[in-house]
């Protein structure tokens, strides 16, 4: 809402500064987002009456104007505009004036011709943004008068941010009547006569959906003087209030909406085929609006139709075959109202925002269409001259908005706002507010005013109070707390915590957006069918992420580019995915690294990093959840994943995540000239871990063994461990130290060193012992992989 | 005896290693060295002369071992003072090993603002991102069609189903399944349909909210007025400004004195010296009756505030975008 603060202190004037009155809107709810002069700063410049014009000897495009500024003799002015005419009124820039750009006024030779001053634009003068020649002030306007006292540009536009429930404040009434409740003041109304039906011609409204306009009035204006013009005054407060005029027929319902709140609509009368209907659309029913768009109805969309066809979206914006124009001589001028339910969301509906349906969905006041009628009326006649008939009232009173009395409790505004405040100031407040108070014992019974719409229950009336009693004025206090000791779940590992070690093993959290281009995701998770957004903001942001690879990969590009040559990054969030129609959201680890294994440095060879370097990292996560021992690397496939350096963690044989190397296809398709190594486990998974249990220490010594063996390479070290750990309880650890391929070693074949950790709980092992447990160990794995000790 | 002893000393000191003087010791003290033999042929002397003899080499021998052993000390203190100075090192290399990361501004942002809120008994609960129409906003009191969700520019799955708008619907999450008292934060991502310099499809918020016997707006401004002075670790000024929230009632906005200009006037703060951080109000009663908690024994306050805002002023960014662009010369800048 923008408006002309001196517009509004014509209503209401209270001993306030511009600053301090914006202050006090936005401290009462009502924030004001800007405040802007309504004209360039400027001085020197008056009302010019333009005498005489005459062709410049030496410029086609100048004339030499004689303009009068009152006082002295007429003054020569060189002047380029193309409407420059004798006998009119435009303002004049005087010797000694300056204008916003700064330019300075002095005499001046234009082309041989000297110049006494300039005849301005409102361009010029700071008040338009397009040139349209010299502004044309009006006949009577009187010569050599200041223009700034003329037209009070010392004023401001003041542009409020409301909040939808104030529909009651989109008028510069509704604001007086804010500014009167919030200083104690009585506001000026707008005063204006009834018009008197200066004929007797009606046109014949039926209303066929009387719950969505419980109210329509109707009146016809004929014999309109198709010159008129809307005169400075309005245009200028129009203009305050950020609209253009659009002709007097336009601009007097514009100037009503602005001013009281209501919003009307005039047709041509000429162009409606029988009376007047309201009623629902029909569905595939076409409407063409006067923005040129047309629209398709369905049944829920309330029109205004006459016998033939639809002539206007109700309460948003009429239509091109039935509005006025520069011929019009007779029109229907309606004003309605509109139940809210009914006008809500439908100009969204047709991508439409109209200052007509921004009211009527927040809610006009029921009670306001006579006097706007009025309002209007008396305007068009002052401007436009026409013979008003009778207002035609279809009125429905079952459906207009009843206002039931609110109960409020003293007890309950105390209990809400942690506040006592004395009852009379409770009682003036309310009375204030508008609202018909009666004292009740403990509390009152009020009834809300017909425009606050926002005003329902108990609730609303404690935070008006709250509003208008000012929370400044209510005090800071600790809450009252509860000792009560929570929960602290030791079987969940924190993420942050994971986090942490990532960072300290030199990652950087990375955070991108959960949604992903579907291309891409395509090529790195093809088998899972992601969820697409119904209105992406963009196409490469048009599906949610089935896992987080896709946002670190296009970041690590995107830090490459940006001649990064290592990258490490993780990220921890939901992936989404659909399982059986229904939508899963689940916690995500994952984390991505290219470039050298550490930061370039002196006296270490740098090397790229690894499989088994982020494998460590995963280890070290896993060690921290107390999964080492539980979890497996099963040599599996991933589409993303280079066949020969991927796993997949197992978790006591349940899926957990995935560690490997970016496809070598895949990273040329990206655009990747390095190898990338990708990591992603599910947090749940992860996170909850075993409670550790105690197991008592053994009071003898351990013995290690090394034995090299020679196995066919395929056999994993893992397949080796595994079955050498089960073969004996005394066996307590198994490492492997080395693995050897090479020189010496057949073909086909490899050299694995394995360490044997051996230990026994009730005695000191002896050699015999031993040398049996490491017989059955070569035993067992001649048997089970073909190996033989190396010798 | 004096003769072979200032041989013996004269080699002594040309000794330069611990092996040369080991030869020596051999030489000259060992099982046939020179004083050894020089001491089995005292034998052959006559008797009376023995004990003299014997005396000379002795003290020969004894001066030669000393000499011996102030040689091997000094020669030793060389070999260490070699070491010493063969391991110098120049200090100033930098350390090796992997170097640290960081975490995101955002995340530092959010643990500071749960640790605020936690140590005095607030708990952490997340709720679904993807969420459906009823959480996220009939249970908050924004019917279909009502203008407030204008406010919200919704990405939509089918027409129920939809990323949040705000972390509210945690809000009635946690209401549906638990009983008051409650005292939760709710931290997480949040999405809207809106792209520019100061817009990102994604953000962060934090929801909070408390809902207990004797709750008023007081306390509500009570621990948001001293959240916002601890969070910044400065003095600042904040006020509550009346808002409309469907959701809350009162409401309020809760603006700080610019903490770029402090508070006069500059193009963060739009020349007005205050910034709006957080929105907050009472809970509202339709909010309640939705998830079943009677309003006339139990009152609440909630608030919401935007991380990634929090985060630049207090970190001093000044382009929203940054934080999703992952660029780690943004990234390394925070810890």
């Amino acid at each position: 809402m923008r408006f002309s603060e001196a517009w509004l202190r014509e209503f209401i004037n209270p001993p306030l500064s511009t600053d301090q009155l914006v202050g006090q809107l936005t401290m009462a709810g009502l924030e004001v987002d800007g405040i802007e002069a309504v004209a360039g700063q400027f001085s020197g410049v008056v009302i010019g009456e333009v005498l005489a014009v005459s062709p410049h000897p030496q410029a086609d495009r100048l004339r030499v104007c004689k303009v009068s500024a009152g006082v002295t003799e007429p003054l020569t002015i060189v002047c380029g505009a193309p409407n420059v005419e004798i006998g009119m009124k435009a303002p004049l820039a005087l010797e000694g004036g300056v204008l916003p750009d700064g330019t300075k006024i002095s005499k001046s030779s234009l082309r041989g011709v000297e110049s006494f001053g300039m005849l301005c634009s409102a361009k010029e003068l700071g008040m338009e943004d397009s040139q349209d020649g010299l502004m044309a002030l009006p006949f009577d306007a009187p010569v050599g008068v200041d223009l700034r006292e003329y037209l009070q540009l010392n004023d401001v536009a003041i542009e409020i941010d409301l909040t939808p429930n104030r529909a009651d404040c989109l008028s510069v009434e509704g604001i007086a009547r804010e500014v009167a409740l919030l200083n104690g003041i009585d506001r000026n109304p707008p005063t204006f006569r009834a018009t008197e039906a200066s004929c007797e011609d009606t046109f014949p409204v039926t209303v066929d959906a009387p719950a969505d306009c419980p109210r329509y009035l109707g009146r016809l204006i004929k014999n309109l003087d198709r010159n008129a013009a809307t005169p400075l005054w309005m245009r200028e407060r129009l203009r305050r209030s950020g609209l253009r005029s659009l002709g007097p027929l336009v601009d007097v319902t514009n100037y009503v909406l602005l001013e009281l709140g209501q919003p009307l609509h005039a047709f041509d009368a000429a162009k409606l085929d029988g009376g007047i209907r309201v009623r629902h659309g029909q569905p595939g029913e076409k409407l063409l609006l006067l923005n040129g768009q047309e629209i398709t109805l369905t049944e829920d969309v309330l029109v205004i139709a006459d016998e033939k066809r639809p002539l206007a979206l109700a309460g948003v914006m009429g239509g091109d075959g039935s509005s006025v124009d520069d011929t019009t001589t007779e029109i229907f001028l309606e004003c309605a109202f509109f139940t809210p339910a009914t006008i809500m969301g439908k100009a969204r509906r047709y991508g439409l925002s109209t200052d007509s349906s921004h009211r009527f969905e927040r809610g006009v006041d029921p009670q306001l269409q006579h006097r706007a009628m009025e309002r209007a009326s008396q305007l068009l006649l002052e401007i436009a001259g026409g013979l008003a008939g009778p207002i035609t009232e279809t009125l429905s009173e079952t459906h207009l908005p009843s206002r039931h009395p609110i109960l409020l409790r003293e007890s309950r505004v105390e209990k809400m706002l942690g506040l006592a405040i004395p009852r009379n100031l409770l009682t003036g407040l309310l009375t204030r507010l508008g609202l018909e108070v009666e004292e009740l014992a403990d509390g009152w019974r009020t009834t809300p005013p017909g425009f606050r719409f926002d005003l329902a229950i108990e609730a609303d009336l404690i935070e008006e109070i709250g509003r208008v009693y000012g929370y400044e004025n209510i005090p800071k206090r600790n809450p009252a707390s509860r000792m009560e000791l929570q929960a602290v779940s030791e079987a969940v590992l924190d993420i942050e915590r994971v986090k942490d070690l990532l960072v300290d093993r030199g990652y950087q959290e990375a955070i991108t957006y959960s949604f992903v281009e579907p291309g891409m995701l395509a090529k790195i998770e093809p088998d899972l069918e992601p969820i697409a957004l119904r209105n992406p903001i963009s196409s490469d942001l048009a599906v949610m992420r089935t896992g987080l690879w896709c946002g670190l990969l296009d970041a690590a590009l995107k830090n490459i580019n940006r001649q990064q040559t290592r990258v490490r990054l993780f990220e921890a969030g939901l992936r989404f995915t659909r399982a059986e129609g229904k939508i899963i959201q689940e916690k995500s680890l994952a984390g991505l690294a290219l470039g050298s294994g550490q930061d370039e440095q002196w006296g270490e060879k740098t090397r790229p990093v690894d499989f088994f370097d982020m494998k460590s990292d995963l280890e070290a996560i896993l060690r921290l959840a107390g999964h080492e021992n539980r979890v497996i690397f099963s040599s599996n496939k991933h589409p993303a994943l280079h066949p020969g350096q991927s796993a997949e963690l197992l978790l006591d044989g349940q899926h957990l995540g995935w560690l490997g190397m970016l496809h070598p296809k895949l990273e040329k398709a990206l655009g990747f000239e390095t190898r990338v190594f990708l990591f992603e486990m599910d947090q749940h998974r992860l996170l909850n871990r075993n409670i550790p249990a105690f197991k008592p220490l053994s009071k003898f010594p351990q013995v290690r063994r090394d034995i090299a063996i020679i196995a066919d390479t395929q056999v994993s070290a893992f397949a080796l461990r595994q079955c050498v750990e089960k073969l004996s309880p005394l066996i307590r650890q198994v490492l492997i130290f080395d693995v050897y391929l090479g020189t010496g070693i057949e073909n086909g074949k490899k050299s694995v060193a394995l360490g044997l950790v051996l230990q026994d709980d009730d005695e000191t092992l002896t050699d015999a012992k031993i040398d049996g447990v490491m017989a059955v160990v070569l035993a067992r794995l001649a048997e089970e992989f073909n190996a033989t000790l190396r010798v | 005896m004096d003769g072979i002893l200032t041989q013996a000393r004269q080699q002594l000191a040309a000794a330069e290693t611990l092996a040369d003087l080991d030869q020596l010791r051999v030489h000259y003290i060992g099982k046939k060295g020179v004083f050894t033999e020089r001491m089995k042929e005292l034998g052959k002397l006559p008797p009376e002369k023995r004990k003299e003899a014997g005396q000379a080499i002795n003290v020969s021998r004894d001066s030669f071992q000393s000499a011996l052993d102030e040689r091997k000390l000094w020669l030793e203190e060389r070999v260490l003072e070699m070491r010493l100075a063969g391991e110098a090192i120049d200090v100033t290399l930098p350390g090796r090993g992997q170097g640290g990361g960081g975490l995101h501004p955002v995340t530092l942002t959010l643990r500071r603002i749960c640790k605020l809120f936690g140590n005095v008994g607030f708990e952490v609960v997340e709720g679904p991102e993807i969420e459906d129409d009823y959480h996220n906003f009939e249970a908050l009191n924004i019917p279909a069609s009502h203008p407030a969700r204008a406010m919200h520019d919704t990405f939509y799955f089918d027409e129920h189903t939809l990323l949040r708008t705000h972390t509210s619907p945690v809000q009635v999450r946690v209401m549906e399944s638990r009983d008051a008292p409650l005292r939760i934060i709710a931290p997480g991502r949040v999405y809207r349909c809106d792209s520019d310099l100061t817009h990102t499809p994604m953000f962060h918020q934090v929801e909070g909210f408390l809902v207990d016997e004797t709750v008023s707006f007081a306390d509500l401004k009570g621990i948001l007025y001293e959240f916002l002075r601890l969070f910044f670790e400065k003095d600042i000024q904040v006020r509550f400004r009346p808002s409309y929230f469907p959701f809350t009632e009162p409401s309020a906005e809760v603006d700080i004195e610019c903490v770029i200009c402090g508070g006069g006037g500059c193009r963060v703060c739009k020349q007005s010296g205050w910034l709006e951080v957080m929105g907050c109000g009472m809970i509202h009663p339709m909010v309640f009756a939705q998830v079943a908690i009677d309003p006339e024994r139990w009152s609440g306050f909630a608030f919401g505030l935007g991380v990634e805002r929090m985060a630049m002023l207090r970190y001093g960014i000044n382009d929203l975008r940054l934080f999703f662009e992952n660029d780690l010369r943004f990234l390394h800048q925070f810890r």
